[in-house]
């Protein structure tokens, strides 16, 4: 694969036509029917419904109306690789995320080793190329082991491929060391991206601190263990003109930082996540340890504000944080699980039932914001458009699907929308100009070329 | 007996499991227990050939002993487990050890962790019927049935009633289950302790908060919380001394004809003076012994159940 500073295994250039999709592409101005020839791995040509011819010796998929949106970028993903292959791998993740509609991923280097040199992270970029289904960038850590306090070889990690750098799991809890870090960006290059949580103030937490835990006897994580790092951060990268990424935002006052932050000028971005925008600390009251993630699930309030801030732009992108963990680490008391939802397979249906059917966002929002994750580091957007390599998945918005523990292609089931009826089912997803997934049932609706 | 009157579940786990009318009809049910730890032979054959498993991950006197105690004297046969020295020690899961011990059919798995969520957990992995006996922070749902058993023996009914619950309200599993017993009989409940150790939104219980002792004449009860200073990895109050100073229920700060519990251990000194321990208006003791008769209702509710409580009724 040859996009810079993304990896994957090479696969023969998609040669397909979709007849009468429904395409919406927001960055291109597109929600209308189209035929979508690809030839070549590249976007040859859209038509009317019915109008364009398939390339010799391809398929045609009749979408029949479904939506084609441009293919998902999911900026923070946890492939557990290396170390911990027992809950994913470079294979079983981006499966996961190829049936889920994703084209691209980013992968967080709090792995076992940690990706803090050039050596790990090169036995990363050789195994995505020989195993990844869709293209990977890898973050390595700020500092070495993620202990916070010397600096990883910057320098030489992007050199070797490394599309920002992140603690992620950790906060970078020394201001010093961050702001070295943001200095040192100036000659590395690449994004900073900040997991924000003061381990004061959340101290032995195990979920949000509210009614819940109140009610429940359980350590609390207040809201302000995140914001106020996320306001003295920005102020650092405003100091030191640098770029900053805050991952995973989880409440209103965050926002408000965020809010700040930009206004001031200062080059900040942040992601959300399908999960806080869609649940609360009251499905805590299960102690079901699918619920436990960090930051935790908070409030109704805490919840809006992200919708609100995703629906205006303020927070740039949907990422999933697609935590693995196998079966037997969650099947535990709640304060003894580990923290982490996966989130590839359910992210669009869970933001689309509960979001646009539950009438808080539009759909061409929604696809624009699962789609901008890869730009805020310097990637490639998807775009549904001649010339354009083919990322692109299909979905049905019709379709209803029950999430269980069975059926995923991720190597882990702890997914905190377990139990739910979605609605969006993921047909096709074309990543880099290759067929990565299609659903068994669009294997049978295949027409003879 | 009360409004509701829902049937038992096959498991006690929280207080929120029981209606006003379960819980009266428990503590009914634990008065004639409590005639029968009165007589000289204090056994009936209720759970002859039956097997309970006592489960504790936690150091207990009082609840573990309680539950042995109460166990036997239906005729079942017990099996105790303390964390140190079996195979929990030796890294085996809760899972591993709840399927192992279930092995022996036991009819009933009593379990206290430190963990909250443990015994709703463990009821998904045996057939037995689970018996909280203390998850964590969580619940401690039989403590607050023996409290309430022992205030309805005082008053008849909690209905109306004020009840200061004191002290290290964060790290208690008491006052969870106790806040949600009491208010579910009738009473009215204040918690009461420094700001440090006073949960964010506890009123979401339905419960009052309050940080000083000012109004605490106004209490019909005054409950006592142990200061779980084995629970506190920091410092939740600068000293003991100013603890005490601001906290300690001193007979000098009890109004004649209130009545003063604790479910123990108790810290002497620290949040109780000897001078009250010892006083006529402390029913610590009381709690004690009802520990024993509540805890036969409990395993007997949920064991033997409605079919034989009409049959003795009748």
């Amino acid at each position: 694969m040859s996009i810079e500073r993304l990896y994957s295994r090479d696969e023969p250039p998609a040669e397909l036509l979709i007849r009468d999709a429904h395409v919406v592409d927001p960055r291109a101005g597109l929600d209308d029917r189209r035929d979508i020839l690809i030839a070549g791995g590249r976007i040859a040509e859209l038509g009317a419904p019915g109008t364009l011819s398939p390339p010799a010796g391809g398929d045609v998929l009749d979408a029949g109306g479904r939506h084609a949106f441009p293919a998902f970028v999911d900026p923070h993903v946890h492939l557990r690789t290396p170390g911990q292959e027992y809950k994913e791998d470079i294979a079983s993740g981006t499966a996961a995320a190829a049936a889920g509609g994703f084209g691209a991923v980013i992968a967080m280097p709090n792995t076992a080793p940690t990706v803090d040199d050039a050596p790990v992270l090169r036995s990363l970029t050789d195994a995505a190329r020989r195993d990844a289904r869709v293209p990977v960038g890898f973050l390595a850590s700020i500092t070495r082991g993620l202990k916070g306090e010397e600096l990883t070889e910057m320098a030489e990690l992007r050199d070797a491929g490394a599309l920002g750098f992140t603690d992620d799991g950790k906060p970078v809890t020394s201001a010093g060391i961050l702001r070295k870090a943001l200095q040192y960006q100036r000659l590395a290059g690449g994004v900073i991206a900040l997991h924000e949580e003061d381990p004061e103030l959340s101290g032995d937490g195990v979920m949000h601190e509210g009614a819940v835990s109140a009610r429940l006897g359980m350590t609390g994580i207040p809201s302000i263990s995140e914001s106020t790092m996320i306001a003295r951060d920005a102020a650092i990268a405003g100091y030191e003109q640098a770029r900053m990424h805050f991952q995973h935002l989880s409440c209103v006052e965050s926002v408000k930082a965020l809010a700040a932050a930009k206004e001031a000028g200062i080059q900040v971005t942040a992601e959300a996540t399908p999960h806080h925008l869609t649940l609360t600390a009251d499905v805590v009251r299960t102690l079901d340890s699918r619920f436990k993630m960090n930051p935790p699930l908070r409030t109704e309030d805490d919840r809006r504000a992200l919708v609100d801030a995703l629906a205006s732009g303020l927070i740039d992108c949907v990422a999933t944080d697609h935590a693995p963990h196998a079966h037997h680490e969650k099947e535990v008391p709640f304060e003894q699980a580990p923290m982490g939802t996966t989130g590839l397979e359910t992210a669009f249906a869970a933001l689309y039932t509960e979001l646009v059917l539950g009438h808080e966002l539009e759909l061409a929002i929604l696809v624009e914001r699962m789609t901008a994750g890869g730009a805020l580091y310097d990637l490639p957007v998807p775009v549904i458009g001649p010339g354009e390599p083919a990322n692109l998945t299909l979905v049905d918005l019709e379709a209803a699907w029950d999430v269980g523990e069975h059926g995923y292609a991720s190597r882990s089931q702890n997914c905190c929308f377990h139990g739910r009826r979605l609605h969006g089912r993921i047909l096709l997803t074309v990543a880099a100009g290759a067929v990565a997934f299609r659903a068994p049932m669009l294997a049978e609706a295949k027409l003879p070329a | 007996m009360g409004s509701g009157n829902r049937p038992l579940g096959k498991h006690l786990i929280s207080i929120e499991d029981l209606d006003r009318g379960s819980i009266e009809r428990i503590l009914d049910r634990a008065e004639s227990f409590a005639e029968v730890s009165g007589r000289e032979i204090k056994k009936v054959p209720a759970l002859r050939g039956r097997t309970i498993v006592n489960l504790f991950y936690e150091a207990s006197t009082r609840t573990s002993s309680s539950f042995e105690l109460a166990a036997k004297r239906l005729s079942a046969d017990v099996v105790s487990v303390r964390s140190a020295g079996s195979s929990v020690d030796k890294g085996e899961s809760l899972k591993d050890t709840v399927q192992t011990l279930s092995a022996y059919d036991p009819a009933a798995i009593v379990i206290r962790t430190p963990y909250a969520g443990s015994a709703q957990l463990v009821a998904g992995w045996t057939p037995a019927s689970v018996i909280n006996a203390g998850d964590g922070k969580h619940e401690h749902p039989t403590q607050a049935l023996l409290d309430v058993f022992t205030l309805r023996r005082r008053f008849g009914s909690l209905d109306g009633k004020r009840i200061w619950i004191i002290g290290d309200v964060l790290h208690s599993r008491v006052a969870r289950s106790n806040v949600l017993a009491f208010t579910r009989m009738g009473a009215e409940v204040t918690v009461c302790g420094p700001p440090t150790l006073i949960p964010r939104q506890i009123e979401a219980l339905g419960c009052e908060a309050r940080t000083t002792l000012d109004d605490l004449h106004e209490a019909d009860v005054v409950y006592v919380l142990r200061m779980q200073l084995e629970r506190m990895r920091e410092a939740f109050v600068p000293s003991l001394r100013e603890y005490a100073a601001r906290y300690q229920v001193s007979a000098a700060r009890l109004e004649p004809g209130q009545l003063l519990m604790h479910p123990g251990p108790v810290n002497r000194g620290v949040e109780l003076s000897a001078n009250a321990i010892d006083s006529p208006q402390a029913l610590i003791g009381e709690q004690v012994k009802a520990g024993v008769s509540v805890r036969m209702a409990v395993l007997y509710e949920l064991l033997v159940g409605a079919p034989l409580l009409q049959a003795v009724a009748s």
